[in-house]
């Protein structure tokens, strides 16, 4: 909350935990044979009895959907539960067809995980969140509001949604950006979705409070008390109107607990062009979801060699391809930018397999790295096309040996102050000298083979 | 020449050449025009429809209850909330028939969504049962009971959650099977009991129902909860000669109407006299399965009946009846915060005990003997004087309905009153050849069919 002048910020602190819905990208709908890939069809098309909750009509379970949602719970360092069911949800709404969402209560396919984001924009560079549970779930149809009326497109009815929640651990919009910029590096690194936030393929929920510092746990690992209340900021799809909610919340809730009022248990809604939150349900109204267990599926039993599989075949993910490049010679902030997406990573390893032919890999990717970063060579060039200017700008001039030794021995005479100061110790004084000698050499030389036949002839 | 004829005598009627499938089909439409006022056993009545189709039931017609979905034919669950609904899809049961040749007459009336035992819910008006005008023909398949009972059907097909096959199949005099949950699918059968509910035939002889068991069992990939397990030849396995040991639960015995308790003893003795083991077994009584089964069955009717929220098939909620709202406020007190754990957890667990109080019997014998429903039928009116009528006619039905266990309905004789009386037998999960086999050595040894014809000669 740098930016935020109240003077009231050091009294109080946010306490934000957060819900993220994230659409599948799964060849067929959850429940049924529709494609899942509903984005753009004409209304009411991608449908049939199962996802239009028609009388009579059962939903049948989508193996793989529940496979990558276990996925996501694995790379999210989640524990990958043996047992665990479908509960239907039930509410009323002309989005939900079949008057419940098939969703999972009490059991969910992944439970307390965690992850550590590591960002620059960080106070302490580095922070862990706890996730405290994911599961599945089915996307509700959409409703389109035309003048007074409201019809429904069914298309995106049942299609797989895992729904990640968080514990309350992030103590600021910028931790909550940060770590939702991670999750969806993550997620579009395991390849089971787009996440595609434009068209809403994922949704963000943060749950905000705020308390007054001193009601921190003095006692260290004891857990610190939460507020007593929380608002949910319902379906939010960019992160910086995400950060910009939070604050705004932030700064509402602080003048509320300021004239000595508890701020109202509620759902709020986001409207991106006043720049503000308004209420949509209070407590009052809250639903009772009257959940039970679905009866149309039965209960799932994983095998642990199942469960272990899922986690083996996890793709390397961001934070480890960060570690990786820079053991190998990247700088920490390069690799961090070229690991923000997965197709620039991936372009940057096939440019340094072509590059290291024949060499070390460690030889050559720092360089790249910090090439692709400062858009040194435009990586719309196909990796052969990009290597081949990497080796024109890196490719060592042809020396002439006999002229360097002449040229040499002529700087170091007129220069004599230089080579003195060198000999003293003043090492960098040498950048001058070489200097000298390549202005001489007329680009006839490589800078460093002239340092190095400067760094010999000085030491005699 | 038709009057009476089993599926099995039409077959041969039709493969001699003696009779053409248009003129069955013909027979059949000329009896519903002619007794359907009377008895108001169909909704739905379908003309001048065949099917080339050649298999197990080429050219056999047959009565469905308007809980299956049948593409193109209006489908109403007897429910006027769904008065104008014609289905874009068929039911995995109808399709299979249709695969086998099968020609649908028309859809039978019934409870509206199944509520009931009497068919006296129905919005289109009751029932009336072949024996007895003044009567019922139990329920909620008391539709397709009278169909077949006077012969307007030679079979058909009712679903059950807790005795809506074997029930009315006692009241109206025919055979009636329930399987083994899961045996038969349930994808486009209307949903009253998701956990419960089970398709299954009503015939005139066991060797109809072996053949319709055979055509519409086995895994469907539409259903998740349909049973992996192979289906068997149950036609053929149930001619072989076999010996079964039966037990005698007391706790199946009580409260039954004299005459229905001694045609029970008579019947216990005609399987001794066949060579039938009998042994004294004691069971949980009846009365926990009927709590449990109200606080889950009216939990999963509430859920189901959410879909019909005025929104979709054009009539609103206003439509519903008495019945189906007041189970459904039920359910939704049942699962309401605060309340599950008292309710429907407790009753989950007690269903875990009926199932491993059956397990243990089954262990011991083959069969536990009793009878369907505890009277004959009842004058229509009668069920409007208590508000668990069902429950108390199905008393003997709920705990094996809530186990998932397979049971037939055999008629036996008439009482006092010339009404036809039944035995029940509940065998074992997947157990139904079994099952089949008895009651076809059960059929063989009694004038059961001539219980039955007796039936259908009331209605030249």
């Amino acid at each position: 909350m740098k930016n935020d002048t109240s003077p009231m910020i050091n009294k109080y602190e946010p306490v934000i935990g957060l819900e993220i819905h994230v659409e599948l990208k799964t060849k067929s709908k959850m429940f049924c044979q529709c494609s899942a890939d509903y984005f753009g069809s004409p209304p009411n098309t991608n449908v049939c009895p199962v996802c239009m909750g028609m009388p009579g009509a059962l939903p049948v379970p989508n193996a793989t959907a529940i496979a990558w949602m276990q996925r996501i719970g694995a790379a999210l360092h989640c524990e990958l539960v043996t047992h665990s069911k479908f509960d239907r949800k039930h509410y009323s709404y002309p989005d939900l067809p079949k008057g419940y969402q098939i969703s999972q209560y009490d059991e969910p396919f992944a439970v307390k995980g965690s992850i550590t984001v590591a960002s620059p924009y960080l106070k302490d560079r580095e922070k862990t969140f706890r996730i405290h549970r994911v599961h599945m779930e089915e996307d509700t149809a959409k409703l389109i509001h035309v003048g007074d009326d409201t019809i429904v497109d069914f298309n995106r009815s049942s299609v797989p949604l895992v729904e990640i929640v968080t514990e309350p651990d992030f103590r600021s919009a910028e931790e909550v950006k940060v770590f939702l910029e991670e999750l969806h590096t993550i997620i579009r690194y395991l390849g089971v979705s787009d996440a595609d936030l434009e068209k809403g393929s994922m949704r963000m929920e943060p749950n905000i409070s705020v308390r007054v510092v001193s009601q921190k746990s003095k006692v260290e690992g004891t857990h610190d008390q939460l507020p007593k209340y929380k608002v949910e900021v319902k379906n939010i799809n960019s992160f910086n109107f995400v950060k910009r909610a939070i604050e705004y919340e932030v700064r509402r809730h602080i003048e509320i607990l300021e004239s000595g009022k508890l701020p109202a248990q509620e759902t709020r809604g986001w409207d991106s062009e006043k720049g503000k939150t308004y209420s949509q349900r209070t407590k009052e109204e809250a639903h009772d979801y009257r959940y039970f267990p679905e009866p149309d599926i039965p209960p799932f039993h994983f095998s642990e060699e199942y469960l272990k599989n899922i986690i083996s075949d996890l793709p390397e993910l961001p934070s480890e391809r960060v570690d990786r490049f820079v053991k190998a010679g990247v700088k920490e902030m390069d690799a961090f930018i070229l690991t923000r997406d997965v197709e620039s990573s991936t372009y940057f390893e096939s440019v340094v397999a072509i590059a290291s032919q024949g060499g070390k890999k460690e030889d050559v990717m720092g360089k790249i790295a910090s090439m692709i970063v400062n858009k040194r060579i435009p990586i719309s060039l196909s990796p052969e096309q990009f290597v081949n200017e990497y080796h024109k700008l890196t490719k060592p001039v042809e020396t002439d040996t006999a002229l360097l030794r002449s040229v040499i021995k002529d700087v170091i005479a007129v220069n004599q102050k230089a080579v003195t100061e060198y000999k003293a110790g003043k090492l960098n004084s040498i950048m001058f000298l070489v200097g000298q000698v390549m202005k001489q050499m007329k680009g006839k030389a490589d800078a460093q083979t002239v340092r190095k036949a400067l760094e010999g002839q000085l030491k005699v | 020449m038709l009057l009476g004829k089993t599926i099995t005598e039409i077959k041969k009627l039709i493969s001699d050449k003696k009779i053409t499938k248009d003129e069955v089909f013909a027979y059949f439409a000329e009896r519903i025009a002619n007794h359907n006022k009377t008895l108001n056993a169909y909704l739905t009545v379908q003309q001048n429809v065949s099917n080339q189709v050649d298999g197990l039931l080429s050219g056999i017609p047959l009565a469905i209850k308007d809980n299956f979905c049948t593409r193109g034919v209006r489908t109403t669950a007897s429910a006027k909330v769904l008065d104008n609904f014609i289905p874009p899809y068929e039911s995995t049961v109808t399709a299979r028939l249709l695969k086998e040749g099968y020609v649908l007459l028309g859809k039978t009336n019934m409870d509206a969504w199944a509520h009931g035992s009497s068919t006296e819910t129905s919005d289109y008006g009751p029932t009336k049962n072949p024996w007895d005008i003044t009567r019922s023909p139990g329920g909620s398949s008391g539709g397709t009971a009278a169909a077949v009972s006077a012969y307007l059907a030679p079979a058909g097909l009712g679903s059950e959650t807790a005795g809506s096959i074997r029930q009315p199949a006692s009241w109206s005099g025919v055979v009636g099977l329930k399987p083994t949950y899961g045996r038969v699918p349930r994808y486009g059968v209307i949903a009253m009991g998701s956990s419960l509910d089970c398709p299954g035939p009503l015939t005139l002889s066991t060797e109809d129902a072996a053949l319709i068991l055979q055509v519409i069992a086995g895994k469907d990939p539409f259903d998740a909860t349909s049973a992996p397990q192979q289906t068997e030849n149950y036609v053929e396995l149930m001619k072989e000669k076999k010996t079964y040991t039966i037990g005698i639960a007391e706790e199946y015995m009580k409260g039954l109407d004299e005459d229905v308790y001694k045609a029970l003893l008579d019947s216990i003795h005609v399987f001794e006299k066949m060579g039938f083991k009998t042994k004294k077994v004691s069971l949980l009584s009846p009365q926990y399965a009927i709590s449990v089964y109200t606080i889950i069955q009216r939990a999963e009717v509430m859920s189901n009946l959410a879909r019909y929220d005025g929104i979709r098939y054009g009539n609103a909620r206003t439509a519903f009846g008495t019945e189906a709202k007041r189970r459904s406020m039920l359910g939704t007190y049942t699962l309401s915060y605060g309340y599950y754990d008292a309710f429907f957890k407790k009753a989950q667990k007690v269903r875990t005990l009926i199932i491993e109080d059956f397990k243990r019997v089954f262990k011991e014998v083959d069969f536990v003997i009793g009878t369907p429903t505890p009277i004959t039928a009842l004058q229509l009116g009668e069920f409007e004087k208590y508000p668990f009528f069902g429950e108390l006619m199905d008393q003997f039905n709920e705990p094996g309905a809530m186990a998932g266990i397979p049971g037939i309905s055999l008629p036996t004789g008439l009482d006092r009153n010339g009404l036809p009386m039944s035995l029940h037998l509940m065998a074992n999960y997947f157990r139904e050849s079994d099952l089949l086999n008895a009651a076809f050595q059960f059929e063989k040894e009694t004038d059961f069919m001539g219980v039955i014809k007796k039936g259908i000669h009331n209605f030249k």
